[in-house]
């Protein structure tokens, strides 16, 4: 009995070394560990052991069988993992073969650029607000301090809308949204109004008749010069860079006293002088002032308790600047090959 | 403004600094300059030579060959002008030097051109002679030079301006002797500073910005023991068009050529030289900014100067011959009988100035800028002198400049000037005086300026500092200083000359605010992200647009969308309505790309169409957004609906929309379009364009559009969202496949199904809709999977029953069959 045992074992355990598929496999076990099968022979043989040596040859069986079980299930194992290592051996792709094409839209660079500036300012605590491109004359021009006469009015060739008051207008600027804003009476004001602005200029190169400017501005009690050129300058930083250099001149605008524009370091040649800031190091970038005590007073803000500062960005500048854009006139053809480059 | 710098320099003579130097510092205080140009940029080697012999040459008739002394010695030059004699002075190139320009006075090369030694014809040439082509200029501004050939710097001992022994000798700088040392800066001045256009106060700016002293001309007392007012008197019958009106009398005039000096420096601000007479007046123009104008008083009838307005309808001839149309705001200056000249615009070719002149009228005076801006654009007519009126000339400038004028005319022997001045004027505006508030300056700016520093600044800036008894501080306020009224303006004074640069740089203290975009910004980044998403690039179109778009979208003549708002003055009529659709700048932007043979286009904007209320237009328009969708190439109809469905869950409208196929888009495709609803309110619409509408665009494929209103949209918007659960128990689903009329649409099935689905019914998918032979005509064939689940039991067959046989029966109240 014990040596018809050792037989079968060594039997399977080399015809399971010797096997090469899982089928073969599962033939092997059905022919000795199934119903049918050589072990199950024996076991059934045990009537012929005498009583008192059952528990030990069952024993020896069972251990046969653990034994056979185990090698089986290794080999099994081994076979897959050769059959997977087959299979992915076959399976190679050539990873240089072009991408799946993900379609996905482009934004506007000049909407690139406005969120850009928007997150910068959101960011200090401004909120972001809307005027009317539509507007009153009173809105775009008189009380900003740009009376009937100002000459600033024949500068800006402002758009007029056939209308009984004649004192409708495309706004020529985004300041307006200003005295919308300081009217609601509610201070401290930290705003940024972006939004499409107007101008007869004939389409070339660098004038569109539509374009968009982005309006900043701070109310608040003790808002000084220098919080003007500390805000101003670090927005020039987050947009252009770190180390980007700010130069502010002295301008003039009728509704901000003292009034200048900012320079920020080319950053292209980081001042040095190159073609893109025709050599000179610096690139115009905003104007902006303190807001001139006239028009808090007109909005109904008291110039001797309160002071503000205000900005107006050209957002097309921005976006021809940073993204060396050369022609105006492509933002507005909306040519897919255009856009898809943002 | 372009001025020479040594015409500054003439006011503040201890200027000293290189043009960059100068560029910068008046940038940086508030006079900027846009550029400079030297004007011996090119100009290398050049000295006074003096022509010993001249011979012909032996190969060529048209050449001379003369031996030129030129200080160190005599060298021979070789050339084809004809206009020299031996002993002229001439300007002469040195080998390895260099010219601007070529004899011919073409475009002047950026680099100049080298002068080598060489051979003419055999023979050799160690040089050049100059014309004043070469040199850069021409004979506009330099009308002494001769017509052709080389500039003649003396003859015979005399120079071109008829002074004897003047010309350096031999060697010496040829370049300096022409007034060419010199750069020309252009100026951008602010409308608020009028005073600086002009030399004076441009040279004033510089003088405080490097605190030298500004020295102006000091003018002296002119004119003989005759009264003015025995040859002239001036009524001014609209003081309101003009404040001031100052004239003198000159007699006894010689025309003659204005010196050297002042030729040099109108020409080098781009001022052609004429004669004496014009000079001056256009030389007082450049220093004081103040136009004046000369009648020749023999053409003035009954010896009166009246200013009144032009009647409607009057026409009048300027000096330069042309025949202008008035009308009554254009303010006149007339004589006893007649109009003479159109109020500092200009004069009349009745009384202009001929060389045979005797005696000259001269005026300087004050208009309403508003007005003369006004008059200029309507006659279509602007001048030197208009663009500095319309400014809004300072009144007491009048008076100096036509003094000046005067002193130059007898500095000049132009002429004898005769006594006292007729000036009549409103009564002049006092000096401004402002209350001296050091420490609100420096609140305004964040600075701590000391009040002696502030003091100092205001001196260079001849703002008077006068201590009151009660020990107070008042500022009085020059009179060119228009622009300075009140404390902002003084700080920026303070701070112009402070330093801009010099002033911190602080964040704002004070209230913390939240930083936010509005709700409305919200959504339309939301609409932005989504269209991305789904391939759509961003497009951007103006506001306005051809009132033809409405005939391209066969758009009937009664339909209200051709209601627009209009614009007065447009660029043009293809720019001259503002768009109440939006789809024409879509469509054009497809059309572009089509052309350009982009393939699988697809964009969308987010623009505003601009509704008017009641016409004529009272109140502004409704400014509407609207979110536009278009595309060509991959996709259809459903397409486009699955973008409109995105957005919707993209902000939160988690109801189903309904499409309504009778939207009535004239521009769509009649059975392609759909109205968008949401809870019964129309928020857009969608549907592939109309051929003959791709056909006016020339777009040569299928294209489709959607458009949300979205001021509609909003209101439906949320970004809150509430978790349901995820189901634990499974679903069961039943196939239901039909046989549906034609005219059914699927939508009808789907509403019907989800009003008899019960509470169990968690969805229902179409999967299949099929017309064709196995189907009976007028009929098609539709496929739904309904799926039931309970979130708290796992469903029996027999829940399920009693909601499909509601939807059976509602299947067969529509008159649809269950396929066997």
């Amino acid at each position: 009995m014990k040596t018809r045992l050792e037989q079968i074992r060594e039997k399977a355990i080399s015809q399971i070394s010797g096997c090469d598929s899982a089928e073969k496999l599962n033939e092997i076990r059905v022919a000795i560990l199934g119903k049918k099968g050589e072990l199950t022979d024996l076991l059934k043989s045990m009537k012929d052991v005498a009583p008192e040596d059952r528990p030990k040859v069952g024993q020896m069986v069972n251990e046969a069988r653990t034994e056979i079980e185990r090698v089986l299930e290794e080999h099994k194992s081994r076979i897959e993992r050769a059959l997977r290592e087959a299979r992915m051996k076959a399976e190679v792709i050539d990873v240089t073969l072009p991408a799946g094409k993900a379609q996905i839209g482009h934004r506007h660079p000049n909407t690139i650029a406005l969120e850009e500036v928007e997150r910068i300012f959101v960011g200090m605590g401004y909120e972001v607000v809307e005027g009317s491109e539509v507007e009153k004359d009173y809105y775009n021009f008189e009380a900003l301090n740009i009376p009937a006469d100002h000459p600033a009015k024949d500068e800006q060739d402002t758009f007029y809308i056939t209308c009984e008051s004649g004192d409708i207008l495309l706004r020529t600027q985004t300041s307006g949204v200003q005295v919308h804003e300081m009217e609601k009476g509610r201070l401290p004001i930290r705003m940024l109004a972006p939004g499409r602005v107007f101008r007869s200029d004939e389409v070339d190169a660098t004038h569109s008749p539509c374009f968009h400017q982005i309006e900043g501005l701070v109310v608040d009690k003790h808002i000084t010069f220098a919080d003007l050129k500390g805000t101003l300058a670090e927005f020039a930083k987050e947009l252009f860079g770190r180390e980007t250099r700010v130069k502010f001149r002295p301008h003039h605008f009728p509704f901000t006293e003292p009034s200048a524009e900012m320079d920020v370091s080319c950053f292209k040649c980081g001042g040095k002088g190159c073609r893109f800031c025709k050599g000179s190091g610096w690139i115009e970038i905003l104007g902006c002032g303190m807001v001139h005590p006239h028009v808090l007073e007109m909005s109904g803000i008291d110039p001797e308790e309160y002071t503000g500062f205000a900005f107006g960005i050209g957002l097309e500048r921005i976006a021809l600047l940073k993204y060396e854009i050369d022609d105006m006139r492509l933002l507005y053809e909306n040519d897919i090959r255009f856009l898809r480059q943002f | 403004m372009n001025t020479a710098l040594s015409w500054i320099k003439a006011y503040v003579p201890e200027l000293s600094c290189t043009d960059q130097e100068y560029c910068d510092a008046m940038t940086l205080s508030g006079t900027k300059v846009e550029g400079y140009e030297r004007k011996d940029k090119n100009l290398e080697k050049i000295v006074v030579g003096r022509i010993v012999s001249i011979e012909g040459h032996p190969d060529a008739d048209k050449l001379i060959v003369c031996q030129v002394d030129i200080g160190t010695g005599t060298i021979q030059i070789v050339t084809g002008a004809h206009n020299v004699q031996v002993g002229d002075k001439v300007p002469v190139v040195l080998d390895g030097g260099k010219v601007a320009g070529g004899h011919d006075g073409g475009p002047l090369p950026e680099e100049g051109i080298r002068i080598k030694a060489g051979k003419l014809r055999g023979v050799p040439s160690e040089g050049m002679m100059c014309s004043i082509e070469e040199l850069g200029s021409d004979r506009n501004m330099y009308p002494e030079a001769p017509e052709e050939g080389i500039y003649i710097l003396e003859r015979d001992g005399v120079d071109a301006f008829g002074n004897k022994g003047t010309c350096p000798e031999e060697g010496a700088d040829a370049v300096e002797l022409l007034g060419l040392h010199d750069t020309v800066f252009e100026y951008e001045i602010t409308s608020n500073r009028v005073d600086c256009y002009s030399v004076l106060g441009v040279a004033r700016e510089a003088a405080a910005t490097f605190q030298k002293p500004f020295v102006p001309p000091a003018v002296r007392e002119t004119g003989n023991e005759e009264d003015v007012r025995d040859y002239i008197s001036v009524e001014v019958q609209d003081p309101d068009l003009c404040p001031r009106y100052c004239a003198r009398v000159c007699k006894n005039i010689k025309i003659g050529p204005s010196p050297e000096w002042m030729r040099r420096r109108l020409a080098a601000s781009g001022i052609r030289p004429i004669n004496n007479l014009v000079d001056i007046t256009n030389y007082v123009m450049e220093e004081y900014g103040q136009p004046m104008h000369a009648f020749d008083l023999d053409t003035i009838a009954g010896n009166k100067i009246i200013v009144r307005r032009a009647k409607d309808g009057d026409e009048f001839q300027t000096l330069d011959g042309q025949m202008r149309k008035l009308d009554k705001d254009v303010l006149m200056i007339c004589d006893a009988e007649k109009e003479i000249g159109i109020a500092g615009i200009m004069g009349g070719e009745n009384s202009k100035i001929t060389e045979e002149v005797h005696t000259v009228l001269f005026e300087a005076a004050t208009f309403n800028g508003p007005n003369i801006r006004k008059s200029a654009k309507r006659i279509g007519l602007r001048t030197d002198a208009s663009g500095k009126f319309e400014k809004g000339l300072e009144p007491h400038n009048a008076e100096e400049a036509i003094n000046r004028a005067c002193q130059l005319i007898e500095e000049l022997g132009c002429g004898e000037v005769v006594g006292g001045m007729v000036d009549v004027a409103a009564p002049l505006a006092e000096k401004k005086v402002l209350a001296f508030k050091p420490e609100k300056y420096n609140d305004l700016l964040g600075t701590n300026i000391s009040r002696d520093e502030m003091l100092a600044i205001f001196r260079r800036l001849e703002i008077e500092v006068v201590v009151k008894e009660d020990s107070s501080t008042e500022l009085v306020i020059p009179y060119h200083r228009q622009d300075l009224n009140c404390d902002a303006d003084i700080a920026e004074e303070v701070v112009r000359f402070y330093g801009y640069d010099k002033v911190p740089a602080t964040l704002p203290s004070g209230e913390a605010t939240a930083g936010k975009l509005s709700y409305k910004l919200r959504i339309e980044q939301r609409a932005r992200d989504i269209a991305e998403y789904c391939g759509f690039s961003q497009g951007m179109s103006y506001s306005f647009e051809s009132p033809k778009v409405f005939d391209k979208l066969l758009m009937p003549g009664e339909d209200v969308l051709r209601r627009t708002v209009t614009i007065s003055n447009p660029l043009g009529e293809d720019f001259s309505i503002m768009r109440t659709l939006p789809l024409n700048g879509m469509l054009v932007s497809l059309a572009t790309n089509y052309n350009r043979r982009n393939k699988n286009v697809r964009l969308y904007e987010l623009g505003n169409v601009y509704l008017p209320g009641e016409q004529p237009l009272k109140e502004l328009p409704d400014e509407r957004m609207q979110f536009t969708l278009g595309f060509y190439g991959e996709g259809d109809f459903f397409t486009m609906k699955g973008v409109l469905e995105a957005f919707f869950t993209a902000v939160g409208m988690g109801r189903k929309p309904v499409y309504d196929p009778q939207a009535g888009k004239v521009f769509l495709h009649p059975g392609r379009q759909a109205l968008v609803k949401y809870e019964g309110t129309v928020v857009g619409y969608l549907g592939e364009v109309h051929p003959e509408v791709l056909d006016n665009y020339g777009i040569g494929t299928k294209a489709y559009v959607a458009v949300l209103d979205m001021p509609a949209v909003i209101p439906f918007t949320t970004f809150d969202r509430k978790y349901e659960g995820i189901a634990k128990y499974p679903a069961v689903s039943r196939d239901l496949s039909m046989v549906v009329p034609k005219n059914i649409l699927v939508g009808e099935i789907e509403q019907m199904i989800a009003q008899r689905g019960g509470k169990l019914l968690e969805s229902y998918q179409l999967f299949d809709v099929y017309e064709g032979v196995q189907i009976k005509p007028g009929y098609k064939s539709v496929a739904y999977s309904v799926t039931f689940r309970a979130n708290d039991r796992t469903l029996e067959e027999n829940d399920v029953n009693g909601a499909m046989k509601k939807i059976l029966n509602g299947l067969e109240q529509m008159g649809i069959e269950l396929r066997q």
